[in-house]
């Protein structure tokens, strides 16, 4: 994930904490959102960012989700995201991502 | 699910960018306070 973005995203939960913050990826690729799910939960794994060793633990959404889609006006989400969407193993998204947050919740009521 | 949540953007050049998320996010109720797009090549 872009190091600026790291930075600034490192900040705002600073300043604003993290209750009431969600967080929601576009990236087309699962891998790629895999990684940013991660930055912004366990910490930036390639240890290169502000976010290397830092545990957000934010809730991360991917907009792809079924329940995310849902929430969002049809005719909105049709103009902004449809069209990527069908390109996309979106049920592979959605398991990941639940994978994801369940693990971050795990973490704290072990 | 989005009504009054501060919600950070994380989009993508090659998938879908920060801004047509945003508009999506706030059309359900969500105050946006972070947007980007990131470009993964």
């Amino acid at each position: 994930m872009d190091l600026e973005s790291q930075a600034q995203i490192k900040k705002i939960v600073e300043e604003n904490g993290k209750e009431n913050t969600i967080v929601v990826l576009g990236a087309s690729d699962v891998e790629g959102s895999e990684i940013a799910a991660e930055t912004l939960t366990s910490g930036d794994p390639s240890f290169a960012g502000p976010l290397a060793g830092v545990s957000l633990d934010l809730p991360v959404y991917h907009i792809f989700e079924p329940e995310v889609m849902e929430a969002i006006p049809k005719e909105i989400y049709d103009r902004n995201v449809e069209m990527i969407r069908m390109t996309v193993d979106t049920e592979e998204v959605a398991k990941k991502f639940k994978a994801i947050r369940l693990a971050s919740i795990k973490k704290w009521n072990v | 699910m989005f009504k009054n949540k501060n919600v950070i953007v994380v989009g993508e050049r090659d998938g879908v960018p920060g801004p047509a998320i945003a508009e999506c996010l706030q059309a359900a109720g969500a105050n946006v306070i972070f947007k980007t797009t990131e470009c993964f090549v």
